[in-house]
Formats: structure tokens, C-alpha cells, sequence
């Protein structure tokens, strides 16, 4: 089945991005299709390459992208929602004057379409968050 | 057509629990997970109203009933326990997801 994951909490808060990173993982290991895995609000944040958590914890944004690069995941992180939290990649880094971006690799900046895109092309969308 | 729903708050710190269960219908499956897993304790705020729904089944996260000490002797009586895997055919066997956030 083809399925789109949809992340509304920031990285070590509650659970939410750590159980919508296992039940990819587990969705992937049983032969799914994982379309998109959409990042709003504060589930922005997990796309930031400068987290550095202790090295005995889980590096949630390192997770993700690694996933992404394994299975050429498309994990999309909503631009209104990155702007206000300081999520910037190169483009959106020039556009607002800005001296440094942070977006992790595998991840990418775009707007809301994708997710309605999702919710139109996938079987299930499942949303994680607080 | 039958719903997947998931709860992810503790029934002590939220009602989304009981709100779901209000609007559960039969044939549906509600799918405890994080904090949500609080609600299976014997005895507990939440055991008398998970008890009462009917033709709705009821089932919990493994890995988050482990890390929160919920051992089988400690649940209600008719919860499925079900693992990461279970999660994601409790996805694809209902025809939509609905998460109480």
C-alpha cells in the first residue's frame, strides 16, 4: 500500500517523532510504499542538521535522513512552518538575507501542497504528533 | 467502513481518550500508543470505560507498554497487544486513520 506519514512534533518532546520514525521503518520492512513523510508545525524541527544530542541518545534528525537515503524517501518539511522556526536551506537562506542554513540532507523545504498531494495519491495518511 | 483510531495521551492528562470513545463505531479499532498505553492499567481511571465499549477492539502498543512497566498481569482483560508490524496492518486493514491529537 502506499502510505504518507505526516510529523507534527518537534524531536525529543513527547513520542511522535519517534514512533512515526518505527512505524516507517516497520511500514518499509513490510514491503509499503512510504510516498512522503511531511514535516509541520513544530515537526519541523526535526529537520535541522545542527541538533547534537548526547551520544548515548538517539540523533533523531541523523535517523531520519539516513532512512531517506536508504529507501529514497521524500521527506518534505513545510516552508510557513520552517520560516517562523528558523529552518532555512540555501534558497529560502538568500531570499530572507540570511548567514547560515541548517536543513539536514534528505530533507526539503516546500509548501503545503505536498501534503494535500499526499492525502490525494496515498491509501492511508497517518499523522503523529502531540 | 471501519476506522483505525489512535490515542497517544495518558487518560490523566487528557480526555482524548474519552472523546474518541464517543465516537467510535462498531467494527472500529482503537490503538493505544505513548502515553495513550496508561489507559489499559487495571483498575485504573480509564479500565471502566475501555471495558464498556463494545464491538470496538481495543489494542496497545508493545514497545510502549515495555518502557512504561505495563506487564500483562498489570492490563485489562481484552487488549491486543500488538508490535510495530501490528501497527502497520492495523493501518492498511481499516479504510482511514484517525489520529486524536
Amino acid at each position: 500500500m502506499k502510505l504518507g506519514i505526516v510529523v507534527l512534533e518537534g524531536p525529543y518532546q513527547h513520542e511522535a517523532s519517534d514512533t512515526a520514525y518505527n512505524f516507517t521503518v516497520a511500514a518499509l520492512e513490510k514491503g509499503h510504499e512510504v510516498f512522503r513523510v511531511f514535516f509541520y508545525h513544530d515537526g519541523v524541527n526535526n529537520a535541522t542538521r545542527l541538533m547534537v544530542p548526547p551520544q548515548d541518545d538517539r540523533h533523531i534528525q541523523k535517523r531520519w535522513s539516513e532512512l531517506a537515503e536508504k529507501h529514497n524517501l521524500d521527506l518534505v518539511v513545510c516552508v510557513a512552518a520552517a520560516q517562523r522556526r528558523g529552518i532555512l536551506d540555501e534558497d529560502e537562506m538568500k531570499r530572507h538575507g540570511k548567514d547560515a542554513n541548517n536543513i539536514a540532507p534528505g530533507f526539503r523545504i516546500s509548501g503545503l501542497g505536498q501534503l494535500i498531494e499526499a492525502g490525494i495519491q496515498c491509501d492511508r495518511l497517518v499523522f503523529f504528533g502531540d | 467502513m471501519a476506522l483505525l483510531h489512535t490515542v497517544n495521551k495518558s487518560p490523566y492528562e487528557r480526555n482524548t481518550l474519552e472523546s474518541c470513545l464517543n465516537h467510535v463505531q462498531e467494527g472500529d479499532t482503537v490503538l493505544l500508543i505513548e502515553d495513550g498505553v496508561y489507559a489499559v492499567i487495571k483498575g485504573g481511571r480509564a479500565a471502566d470505560v475501555l471495558a464498556s465499549v463494545k464491538g470496538v477492539k481495543i489494542a496497545a502498543l508493545s514497545a510502549d507498554l515495555k518502557a512504561r512497566g505495563i506487564t500483562a498481569d498489570k492490563m485489562i482483560d481484552g487488549v491486543e497487544v500488538v508490535d510495530y508490524g501490528g501497527f502497520v496492518d492495523l493501518v492498511t486493514s481499516n479504510d482511514k486513520v484517525q489520529a486524536w491529537l
